[in-house]
């Protein structure tokens, strides 16, 4: 691509400098790094934890940390992961930077409110790293009563107060982003003219508005039951734990939706873009979005199969999380449908692409043996549980997340990285993450449950692959980090439209200017309109 | 739309990032109404609480809904129900542009919402001081003079006659405690916001043409309002027959 092009003379990185410019901005383009800082910082905390669960697995017997440190490791590992890395990451990174340009608004609706989400999200952040300095807190991210509310005698209450103050961050950028997409679409802007990508993100906003008081109220409800004795979940008085399960899940099961449709909407963009061709079947792929909001509200029920639920819930449930296959499967036939006789692409972006539809694949499919009551009843609360969610998580949603970074890395910055660094970085996630977690499924499957900080010594060899792939894959997170930051300084200047993709937020130039474009553009041409090519790759 | 000539002179309160005063009141109304939405169902955890401890101990729960004071809680619906009359009013008033009767509608909405939380605190008292534990805990006056007859706050001074129904009338009054406390916080966040849009109504920000604000502050207090409404039988009436 041209070379020659240079930044323009007025975009949103130098509308204002110093510090107060930052902290008191509006511009949902720097409220997208702010977040870009803070779940950055919380992805390495939750990574540091991740590192010493890895390294006392190296070997049988609990020779690192004590049962109970190592309870507190696993526990501020899921925590920090899923409430201050996985939820925000994509949403709020990449959905706060793109909602406003891909539908060619200004801003988001409630600027103000953008700004405030992020400073309960750090302030969230800052309660839960009190806890963990004060000793940490041993129930497991999943906060199960009566421990949580009787037994332990670890700081729950930060933390449960950490999530809960967390929890309006997220309430209050999806209803930005609905409210957003609802009123603020330029003309032309039709709803089925916009990205896939705003489709999940107003999927997973729906989720967010919906599911995150629930977990809003349950972790005050513990919080109360510790404070003044209550008995909502203490069986002492006629109270019920498993009513506990169920609030916690009507939230957390969605909230799989959260971390990983934001990442499948990212990757709509990556291969359309990586394929020069529109999203195979865009009205599916799009309404799978909403399919798979609405149907995650109806499957907490299989996260409890052995917790003395009926059999015939049961059974619906089961029946029920079959049925997310459905929309699951659509949009990775429909991927793999755009690709064929597509363009393809070997760049940075499009690897991470590939590796998300394998990885979900992978995730998704195990996802239906955990569907299925009696392989459920057979591998739940082992390794095998610990691998499936791994590679819905950390193989889509953090594949997503690096992807669509790389992809919008050029007009975030105005810059570009080092495509042969970047790939490297790829290839070494995508094989240190499938060491990491694939001998989990097996071991998990031999019987090795989860949570425990010492093993069988037959169960070793699988662990220490485990844990040789889990430092390949430490290093892959790090190589980014370096040359992305790198990329800010001396990267080449990227124009405008480094990939030749379409899309709004590519008509624009790079950096953006703060108000988005020079006009508010007038939209007349469907999504992902590339112009169809012969197959030597010239235009017809 | 809009007349065209408010375009020449955009509204004072415009946003940047809006085409016009309208897109901003379309925007504003309706994050209200998804943030009530979000609110359903963070109440929505606490009747399905209810609703589970209910079905189960029905005895136990209509016993308990006896020791709440049914006079009080009537006359605070009445209060709160006349507040959202006010409150609808205002809006009204605010739709007319006529900003005293704005002022003066909005101050009634206040003080009705006050003596509302001023009743539910005389009720609070009156459980609390017959708990010597809760009255140390809180340094009020009475905690040395030993129990009175029976106390209904729950934690490890808890009693209840008769003492069979006592485990499950323990869960009843956390509920009751929960959902009226959290109802209250609302309350308390509304006379919040009351007390803003007062200061814009008084310094002439609210007008015919930009009324949003009062509006969406009215749909937050009628909700507060059908929160309390669904509480009142709940919590005090069914039952009461037994």
């Amino acid at each position: 691509m041209a070379t020659t092009v240079a930044h323009p003379a007025r975009h949103y990185l130098n509308d204002g400098y110093g510090i107060a410019s930052w902290l008191l901005t509006r511009d949902h383009k720097r409220i997208a790094l702010l977040y870009l800082a803070g779940v950055t910082f919380f992805f390495f905390i939750g990574g540091a934890m991740a590192v010493m669960i890895r390294l006392e697995l190296a070997t049988p017997v609990g020779d690192l940390v004590t049962d109970e440190t190592y309870n507190k490791l696993f526990t501020m590992h899921g925590v920090m992961m899923v409430f201050f890395f996985l939820i925000p990451a994509i949403p709020a990174v990449l959905g706060n930077f793109l909602v406003p340009i891909m539908i060619g608004a200004k801003d988001l609706a409630f600027p103000k409110l953008n700004l405030f989400s992020w400073y309960i999200y750090m302030c969230g952040g800052l309660f839960t790293l009190y806890a963990l300095v004060a000793g940490g807190v041993d129930t497991g991210w999943t906060f199960y009563t009566p421990f949580s509310t009787v037994s332990s005698t670890t700081n729950v209450i930060p933390t449960a107060l950490g999530i809960f103050i967390t929890g309006f961050s997220s309430i209050l950028t999806g209803l930005n982003f609905i409210v957003t997409i609802h009123r603020m679409r330029a003309p032309g802007m039709t709803w089925f003219r916009m990205p896939l990508f705003l489709w999940s993100t107003y999927a997973t906003s729906l989720i967010n508005v919906l599911g995150t008081p629930v977990i809003a109220i349950t972790v005050l409800l513990v919080a109360a039951e510790r404070l003044f004795h209550f008995g909502f979940f203490d069986p002492r008085v006629g109270g019920d734990p498993v009513l506990f399960q169920h609030l916690f899940w009507f939230y957390s099961h969605p909230a799989v939706y959260i971390m990983v449709l934001p990442a499948m909407g990212v990757v709509s963009e990556l291969v359309a873009a990586g394929c020069r061709k529109p999203v195979f079947g865009y009205g599916f792929v799009a309404f799978a979005s909403l399919g798979i909001a609405v149907l995650g509200f109806l499957v907490w029920g299989h996260h409890m199969f052995v917790a003395g639920e009926s059999v015939y819930s049961a059974l619906i449930f089961s029946i029920l999380s079959f049925l997310v296959a459905i929309p699951s499967a659509v949009k990775v036939f429909n991927w793999t449908a755009t690709m064929y006789k597509g363009a393809v692409s070997w760049e940075t972006p499009m690897l991470y692409a590939y590796g998300f539809i394998g990885l979900f694949t992978i995730g998704g499919l195990t996802g239906l043996f955990l569907a299925a009551i009696a392989v459920d009843v057979h591998v739940t609360d082992t390794y095998f549980i610990v691998a499936h969610f791994h590679y819905i998580m950390v193989g889509g949603t953090i594949m997503g997340y690096l992807g669509g970074l790389h992809y919008w890395w050029p007009k975030i910055s105005g810059r570009l990285y080092n495509e042969g660094l970047a790939k490297l970085s790829a290839g070494i996630i995508f094989v240190g993450f499938n060491l990491t977690f694939f001998p989990q499924f097996v071991v998990g499957y031999l019987g090795m449950p989860r949570r425990y900080h010492a093993y069988p010594p037959e169960f070793q060899v699988l662990n220490v692959l485990s844990s040789a792939g889990a430092s390949i894959l430490g290093v892959g997170y790090l190589i980014p980090m370096v040359y992305l930051m790198w990329s800010l300084r001396y990267g080449r200047i990227a124009g405008s439209n480094p990939w030749g993709a379409v899309g709004l937020e590519w008509t624009t130039s790079s950096p953006p200017p703060t108000e988005n474009f020079a006009e508010t553009p007038t939209v007349t041409w469907d999504p992902y309109e590339y112009p169809a090519v012969d197959v030597e790759g010239h235009v017809a | 739309m809009l007349p065209e000539a408010l375009h020449h002179h955009p509204h004072p309160a415009l946003a940047h990032h809006f085409d016009d005063i309208g897109q901003q009141s379309e925007a504003s109304t309706l994050g209200m109404w998804v943030f009530l939405v979000t609110e359903v169902l963070f109440f929505g955890g606490l009747f399905l609480c209810y609703l589970v401890y209910r079905s189960r101990y029905p005895t136990a729960f209509a016993r308990a809904s006896h020791e709440l004071d049914v006079v009080l809680g009537t006359i605070n619906t009445a209060v709160l129900i006349t507040s959202s009359l006010t409150m609808a009013l205002a809006v009204h008033a605010a739709q007319l542009g006529q900003r005293r009767l704005l002022v003066v509608l909005l101050l009634a909405t206040m003080a009705l919402g006050a003596t509302f939380l001023g009743i539910k605190s005389v009720e609070y008292y009156r459980k609390f001081e017959e708990c010597p534990a809760v009255l140390v805990a809180l340094h009020l006056p009475g905690g040395e003079e030993g129990a009175g007859h029976a106390c209904h706050v729950p934690g490890p001074g808890f009693s209840f006659e008769p003492a069979e129904h006592a485990r499950h009338a323990q869960i009843f009054f956390s509920l009751y405690f929960t959902m009226t406390g959290i109802h209250a916080l609302h309350m308390i966040i509304g006379l919040g916001i009351m007390t803003w849009m007062l200061v814009w109504a008084r310094r002439g920000v609210i007008t015919a043409e930009y009324f949003s604000p009062i509006e969406i502050s009215g749909l937050y207090w009628h909700f507060v309002d059908i929160v309390w409404i669904f509480l009142f039988p709940l919590l005090y009436l069914i039952g009461r027959h037994v």
